[in-house]
């Protein structure tokens, strides 16, 4: 038999879930898409990160190669404008025919704008698609002002954007309230109150009946109660349309209010032809949300096997970050089921709006509503999802914490059909299996089931799963990093990867408790310095930091500190070495080379800092991070520029290396080393990273160690030119970062990552796990935030205040003894008492 | 230089902003040096002596706060013993606790109590 010939047409997020799904089976099949978007699947979800600055390329979810690669048949920018169903061929607008055995609709939706006259002015805009994004931008430059039509929540994700191009943002509303389909009338009112706050302006039951030239701006929008609003743009988003016309022109039954109607196994009223995503519609009901999207494509790809699933609708909660306001919707929100029952609390002072839905009987929950606050989602949602009885007073869910409330739903209480991770529909079940056939750990977990890998919002559930089990089986475990945080370093990253956190008492009041101490404080504030890369000194950050990274200098046995300025690659010109010897006779500091090619100046008191640094950067140095979890130095060999046996220029790329990732904090010190050739006097196979010159291009080592116990690193890619060498490096250290433990050097990294060097490679040059440019981009963040946090400090008079031994007095710590030993002075001992030399300032 | 204000025996040693949340700084109180902290906003200052008797330094100031259990702790940054803030107590040796002083704020200014 031929193969079965499958066509896709659309390319969206479940268009292009469909043909991941499908191309994982076994079955024999010729896949061809067809996308009317000139691009490949991309994440629309995430559309507004493109005005926090995120590439648009960033939001990629596949790429043309990988379909190739795939043995897939992809065309873009070339719609299809007919189906026949006689011939069973789907045509193009450039006029190309495919067969098909089976037809695969996923053309999605196209937002809606309503019927205004004057609609169609220039200027008037909508909200959907990367190139819409392009002409928002191009329509609000050098304006001041601009609406977006339609409150609900992509309406009030738009407004952020136009909030976030710099525009006095309006919202305009024909309902009489925010986001009505998700929240109730108490929720919707505290939302409105809270992005008002914001700055955002809301204008709600107003109808829009006409568009026509403003005054003082380009438009004006006339309302039907006789006001009106000036702006230079206007955004509809006021709920999308699905594109079904192919379908209709094709006569397959549509819905009442549109969609291609399909039966529980996502297909249309021809049995050859499915429908899948926002262009399908089931029981006249459009699930608007990628994950149902998800659940239709799987159902849809199971129909070709022996494994029929079938889709039977899905839950439409919701939990999201909206202008930075948190909002939960879960089931039944308005309480629409006949005798509900709800319990509300609002607090207007600390913004928190939260209401729950209960039976007639009060014993099961029915739905939910919370704005302000969403960290009960996941429980009620659990407790709504699988039916589980109420305890008696369930208004305690809602109620501030007091004694005797509710406890959060613990894992025992879920039962083995428990949808733990939505994005790649993990069960409770599942995870279970996972643990007892020897997962014991998160990362064991993620690799067997998924679970997590998506948002990452289940992890902390996932987790408590995972453990009870393994409580269950006799195994104790405790990978707690301190007893302010039930999570581990990774758990941690992919919260503040998940929720964008930005500071330490945002994760202490959500995710920990007590006041923090010196093990979660630093690996905190370096897990945000890793993702976020602000200012490490900033007021909310300074806390976090060791003595060493809050006065930017290691601090020695008896309290002064060490000044080490970065020397790149080792090389240095003899001005800026006879300026090292001119400061470090100044202050009198000890001076010694170290083995990272530069050189360490010791005991410089805390008031002497920031003039030693003034010094220093006005020579051109910058700081060194010898203080920091942080790049200290690539140390090289002096390669082909002078070296009779260099293959290449190993100083150049140290210090192209060197220069990239300075200043990246990391769950541990690194090092890098350059040799010119396989001599390899830079000893680059002891650093983490390590790089040698061979005739045919550069081999990379990684994960050697030198110190307590010594590693040789492995051969990870041989033969590279600089770029790919470059993009195995940052993709290397991004992954380090969000996986490792506290305190973990790299090699030790390895040796218990599961797969070990294989997994490694299969991650970082084959991008097994799809983050290859998640990873870079992460990278490309950091590089664009670097700052010498010592120039940084120097032009903060606030910062340097600190610099002083009290903040009380100029006097300095009377109790330094020193004694001088070849030359230099260095710490006296306590048995030393005669020559000892106090210092005098 | 020290400008000691000084009302009954309180001595106002800085000013309430000096002190950023869950950080400390060293005042010198007479000959003594004093490590005075904030854990968060809003809440107490404590004050304890500024030298590490484990370390043997002045470094208390430069520590990382926090709590051990309902213990309010500084860290030492040199070897990382802790000391209540509350009683001076260093949790990993008894014999090695610190003096602790009377503190207040006073009038936006933080006040040491002297001979406390």
């Amino acid at each position: 038999m031929s193969k079965q010939r499958i066509v896709v047409v659309g390319n969206g997020m479940v268009g292009h879930h469909y043909v991941e799904t499908l191309a994982a089976t076994d079955l024999d099949v010729e896949i061809t898409v067809l996308g009317g978007e000139t691009r490949p699947a991309y994440d629309r979800v995430h559309l507004s990160e493109v005005f926090d600055g995120k590439k648009p390329e960033e939001l990629s979810m596949t790429t043309r190669e990988h379909y190739k690669s795939l043995g897939i048949t992809a065309h873009f920018g070339d719609p299809v404008t007919a189906i026949n169903r006689d011939s069973k061929t789907v045509t193009t607008e450039l006029g190309r025919t495919f067969v098909y055995d089976k037809l695969i609709m996923a053309t999605g939706s196209y937002a809606f704008v309503p019927p205004i006259p004057g609609k169609d002015a220039k200027h008037c805009l909508t909200y959907r698609t990367i190139d819409d994004l392009g002409e928002i931008k191009a329509s609000a430059k050098g304006v001041k002002k601009g609406v977006v039509v339609g409150g609900g929540l992509l309406g009030l994700e738009c407004a952020n954007a136009l909030q976030n191009l710099g525009l006095e943002s309006h919202v305009v509303e024909f309902a009489p309230a925010l986001m009505g389909v998700q929240l109730d009338e108490g929720g919707s009112k505290m939302l409105r109150r809270k992005i008002e706050g914001l700055g955002v302006h809301i204008h709600t039951g107003k109808a829009t009946s006409e568009i026509v030239e403003g005054d003082e701006h380009r438009l004006r929008m006339n309302f039907a109660d006789g006001e009106h609003l000036e702006t230079d743009l206007i955004v509809f988003s006021a709920g999308i349309r699905p594109y079904d016309q192919l379908a209709r022109d094709a006569g397959l039954e549509v819905g009442e209010r549109g969609g291609i109607v399909i039966d529980y196994h996502c297909r249309t009223t021809d049995s050859d032809i499915y429908a899948v995503g926002e262009c399908a519609t089931l029981g006249n009901f459009i699930y608007g949300l990628v994950a149902p999207g998800y659940r239709m494509a799987e159902a849809a790809v199971s129909q070709l096997t022996e494994e029929k699933v079938s889709f039977a609708g899905a839950d439409m909660s919701t939990k999201l970050k909206l202008l930075g306001v948190e909002v939960g919707s879960v089931g039944d929100a308005h309480g629409r089921t006949e005798g509900a029952q709800c319990y509300s609390y609002c607090d207007e002072n600390a913004e928190v709006y939260k209401s729950i839905v209960v039976s007639k009987d009060n014993t099961k929950l029915l739905g939910a509503v919370l704005v302000g606050d969403t960290s009960e989602y996941d429980t009620l949602l659990q407790y709504m999802l699988n039916e589980i009885d109420l305890p008696e007073s369930p208004e305690a869910f809602i109620l501030p914490s007091v004694e005797g409330a509710a406890p959060a739903l613990g894992a025992d209480a879920l039962p083995d059909s428990a949808m733990v991770c939505s994005c790649y529909a993990v069960t409770k079940g599942d995870l279970c299996n996972a643990v007892q056939e020897g997962a014991h750990t998160m990362g064991a977990i993620k690799e067997v089931t998924s679970a997590s890998t998506g948002c990452g919002g289940c992890a902390a559930l996932a987790k408590q799963v995972m453990d009870s089990e393994l409580l269950k089986l006799g195994v104790e475990v405790n990978n707690d990093i301190c007893e302010h945080f039930a999570h581990t370093r990774q758990e941690l990253v992919d919260i503040v990867r998940s929720t964008k956190i930005k500071t330490f008492d945002e994760m202490l009041e959500k995710h920990g408790k007590g006041h923090g101490c010196e093990i979660c404080k630093p690996t905190i504030g370096s897990i945000l310095a890793s993702y976020w890369n602000e200012y490490v000194l900033k007021e909310e950050h300074i806390a976090l930091q060791d003595t060493n990274d809050i006065f930017l200098g290691n601090m020695q046995k008896d309290g002064t500190y060490s000044v080490v300025p970065r020397v790149q690659g080792g090389e240095i010109t003899p001005e800026k070495l006879i300026v090292l010897g001119e400061v470090a006779k100044e202050f009198d500091l000890y001076t010694k080379i170290t083995g990272g090619q530069r050189i360490d100046l010791f005991g410089a008191q805390l008031h002497e800092l920031p003039t030693i640094w003034q010094k220093l950067i006005d020579a051109g140095f910058e700081t060194g991070h010898a203080y920091g979890k942080s790049l200290r130095t690539a140390k090289s060999c002096v390669g082909s520029t002078w070296c009779r046996y260099g293959v290449d220029d190993s100083v150049g790329l140290a210090i192209n290396l060197e220069n990239r990732y300075k200043g990246l904090r990391t769950p541990h010190k690194f090092k890098l080393g350059v040799s010119g050739c396989t001599r390899e006097c830079a000893e680059a196979q002891s650093k983490d990273i390590g790089v040698i010159a061979t005739e045919t291009g550069w081999n990379l080592y990684v994960c050697g160690n030198g110190g307590m116990r010594p590693r040789h690193a492995d051969l990870f890619a041989s033969d590279l030119d600089e770029k790919t060498l470059v993009k195995y490096i940052d993709r290397f250290l991004m992954f380090y970062i969000r996986t490792a433990d506290r305190l973990q050097r790299t090699s030790v990294w390895l040796e218990n990552l599961e797969g070990g060097l294989d997994y490694l490679k299969a991650v970082v040059i084959d991008d097994s796990l799809n983050i290859g440019s998640e990873l870079e981009g992460e990278m490309a963040i950091n590089i664009e935030n670097y700052q010498c946090e010592w120039k940084t400090t120097i032009d903060n008079d606030e910062r340097l205040k600190r610099f002083n031994h009290f903040i009380n007095s100029p006097e300095t710590d009377n109790s330094l003894r020193y004694v001088k030993e070849r030359g230099q002075r260095r710490p006296a001992r306590e048995d030393e008492s005669e020559d000892v030399i106090r210092l005098v300032s | 230089m020290i400008e000691d204000v000084i009302v009954d025996d309180w001595v106002k040693v800085c000013e309430t902003s000096d002190l950023i949340p869950g950080t400390g700084v060293a005042v010198a109180l007479g000959k003594e040096q004093v490590a005075v902290f904030k854990l968060r906003k809003d809440e107490a200052v404590y004050a304890i002596s500024n030298y590490d008797p484990i370390g043997k330094a002045n470094v208390l100031s430069r520590g990382i706060t926090g709590s051990v259990g309902d213990k309010i702790v500084v860290s030492s940054p040199l070897y990382k013993q802790h000391f209540d803030l509350k009683t001076g107590e260093c949790l990993e040796d008894e014999d090695a606790s610190v003096k602790t002083y009377a503190v207040r704020v006073h009038e936006g200014g933080i006040q040491l109590q002297y001979n406390s």
